[in-house]
């Protein structure tokens, strides 16, 4: 088991995301450092994949442009490493990224790095429950959650995909043109129920968030906010001074959600 | 434990975002439905008789076989097929499947545009609506298809991002079919992708190799020694190869795009030069970097221009069943103008990447061998593209 837990024991946890690389790696420590003292409870860090499938355009663009400047897993291991050691960070993260990411690098080696760093969760936007079993053993082995999603086309999965489930649940919603507003009205709180009907565990959501008084009402009925459009707009508005804008949009949300 | 389903040996699997399971679900169960049940198999067959033009024949090429004076070589004409290329087959049965399911609208992704035209051909017969995903690459390379298209009725999205090629219209199809499961069917144009999709496309095109060996044994009292296809993901190949594999005197041959060569980094030679992966829904090789980035891959063919193969042919690498060799540009253009002159039958330049190996191959073989090559298309889409290739413009 992991550390995961302990993101939720002060309150609602929120939980920013960074795509590392973009526009580079000392931007991604920068922000990964104000993001902290900010009073963020964990951060999700992406590593990129050159088709990011499951996520929007902007994402997919994120990352290309990541990948184009030299980005690789191991200089993001080897970024984390520098925070923990030399900028004494000692917030826990949470990777997400694809299969193919991990399997190449394998995933034995890579489950075994990450653990050595503090990562306490990985999120594999492939893999839903049919194929969690090739990743999910050695994660555990190494102390690493594999986080599971549910999503609103899971419905009768929900049960099986929670009942298997560790660390936190990842509430996704649909990108379709209802809009945000409309999600975290409806779809979130019900989604969050549905999962604790099955297992007492923590609901994490976060698709499209992006301002405080949305962070605030999704927080009504999920455990954790995961906030990744506010913070790539901002990336993409400041680029390599970003880290100076981030720390108080961090204080924002998370005073937001308390 | 959870069961990991649509495995071919290490192979296949469902490698997807939790947000379309319930489709691929939704689909397998309609497919278990509907395969073996009668009424479906004779509206399909009636389609393809009626309306596509099966059986497709299966050609002496004399001249050729003359000409490179070894094996006896026969083409499966697929390029004779309504709308060109083989691609009609599993379109037919999709489209018809998807109709079964309640779906009104079809989605696609195309790289030569075959696919593209097939499904917007099929959309317009059976009153769906009909979106393509196209590469910008690919729409500039193959604008005439982009055309026929938009003449079916069907919309045609020029994908931008990443390489601009098949495998980004892919990307975009997946993430369209999750944002419109309700109304939409994914019709995937080849054995790749999340289960079910590489057995419904094999099991729809194995109606090539289902005819070629009938075909074969009326002409030749025997089966052949050797089939040869032309392979990207691989539907043309595994609907040629299917009937045979358990033969094991048929040699089966999928030939892969090299592009400028397997020594170089342009070339779309997935086993010849990819590694284990997994991408797209599932597990098979992929041309990838050592941090299982998806390489960009190249080649002439747009069709061929594809990061990975069908997971059944990765199975048949690692048995040894099958052979996959690659043909780089300069020979498929030299084997698309042989065949052009030699047999008066222009090929798509995918089909023509086995013609190259089949002029390779045949001189080295006794006049008493026998090897089918599968035309997989028809080549006037590609006439601009090699005009230009060889340093000719021509306007369209």
């Amino acid at each position: 088991m992991s550390n995961i837990y302990k993101a939720f024991e002060n309150g609602k946890a929120f939980i920013p995301f960074i795509l590392c690389g973009d526009p580079d790696i000392e931007t991604t420590a920068g922000c990964i450092v104000e993001m902290e003292k900010a009073g963020a409870s964990m951060i999700e860090l992406e590593i990129p994949f050159s088709d990011a499938t499951a996520e929007g355009p902007v994402i997919m663009e994120c990352s290309i442009r990541a990948l184009e400047k030299g980005i690789t897993t191991d200089k993001i291991f080897e970024m984390v490493k520098s925070l923990r050691e030399e900028k004494n960070v000692k917030i826990p993260f949470v990777f997400m990224t694809y299969a193919n990411v991990v399997f190449s690098y394998g995933i034995e080696r890579f489950c075994k790095r990450a653990s050595e760093l503090g990562v306490e969760g990985l999120i594999l936007a492939d893999v839903p429950y049919e194929e969690k079993d090739e990743f999910d053993g050695i994660c555990k082995e190494n102390g690493i959650d594999l986080i599971s999603m549910i999503t609103p086309t899971s419905c009768e999965r929900t049960p099986m995909i929670v009942s298997s489930a560790s660390g936190m649940i990842y509430i996704g919603t649909s990108f379709d043109s209802n809009g945000v507003e409309d999600a975290i009205k409806t779809e979130i709180p019900k989604l969050c129920a549905s999962v604790r009907e099955v297992a007492d565990i923590p609901c994490v959501t976060g698709f499209g968030i992006s301002t405080p008084e949305q962070a605030a009402e999704a927080a009504k009925s999920a455990d954790g906010i995961l906030c990744g459009t506010g913070i790539i707009e901002l990336i993409a508005k400041y680029k390599e001074d970003a880290p100076a804008h981030i720390g108080d949009y961090v204080k924002s949300m998370v005073s937001a959600i308390k | 434990m959870a069961d990991s389903k649509g495995r071919f040996g290490i192979h296949g699997g469902q490698y997807i975002p939790e947000t379309l399971m319930n489709a691929v679900n939704e689909l397998e169960v309609a497919y278990n439905r509907y395969k073996d049940d009668p009424e479906f198999n004779r509206e399909l067959k009636d389609l393809l008789d009626n309306y596509a033009g099966r059986p497709s024949i299966l050609y002496y090429a004399e001249k050729m076989t003359k000409d490179l004076g070894g094996a006896k070589i026969y083409l499966k004409r697929e390029d004779l097929n309504h709308t060109g290329s083989h691609k009609i087959n599993n379109v037919l049965g999709q489209a018809l499947l998807a109709k079964k399911m309640g779906k009104t609208r079809l989605i696609a992704e195309t790289g030569a545009g075959q696919h593209g035209v097939a499904t917007a051909t099929a959309a317009a017969l059976l009153g769906m609506e009909c979106v393509i995903f196209m590469g910008k690459v690919d729409t500039e390379r193959q604008a005439l298809n982009v055309y026929r298209m938009k003449l079916l009725g069907a919309d045609v999205v020029s994908v931008t991002t990443g390489t601009a090629t098949l495998k980004d219209a892919v990307n975009a199809c997946m993430g369209e079919w999750t944002t419109r499961l309700d109304d939409t069917h994914y019709c995937l144009g080849s054995v790749m992708g999340p289960h079910p999709f590489p057995t419904i496309v094999r099991d729809f095109q194995a109606v090539i190799s289902r005819e070629s060996r009938a075909q074969i044994l009326e002409a030749e009292g025997r089966l052949p020694d050797y089939v040869l296809a032309c392979c990207g993901g691989g539907s043309n190949a595994i609907g040629s190869f299917y009937h045979y594999i358990n033969d094991e005197g048929v040699g089966l041959i999928g030939c892969e795009a090299a592009g400028r060569g397997i020594d170089t980094f342009e070339t779309a030679a997935t086993i010849n030069t990819g590694k284990l992966g997994i991408f797209h829904g599932m597990k098979s090789y992929f041309c990838q970097d050592e941090y299982g980035q998806i390489a960009p891959v190249y080649s002439i063919s747009a069709g061929l221009d594809y990061p990975g193969i069908g997971p059944e042919h990765a199975m048949l690498h690692d048995s040894g069943r099958a052979q996959y060799v690659a043909v780089t540009d300069d020979e498929a253009v030299d084997a698309f103008e042989y065949l052009s002159r030699m047999e008066g039958i222009i090929p798509a330049i995918e089909s023509a990447h086995a013609v190259a190996y089949a002029k390779k191959l045949a001189p080295t073989l006794d006049k008493d061998k026998i090897m089918i090559v599968t035309i997989s298309g028809r080549g006037d889409k590609d006439c601009a593209a090699i005009a230009r290739y060889r340093g000719e413009e021509i306007y369209e």
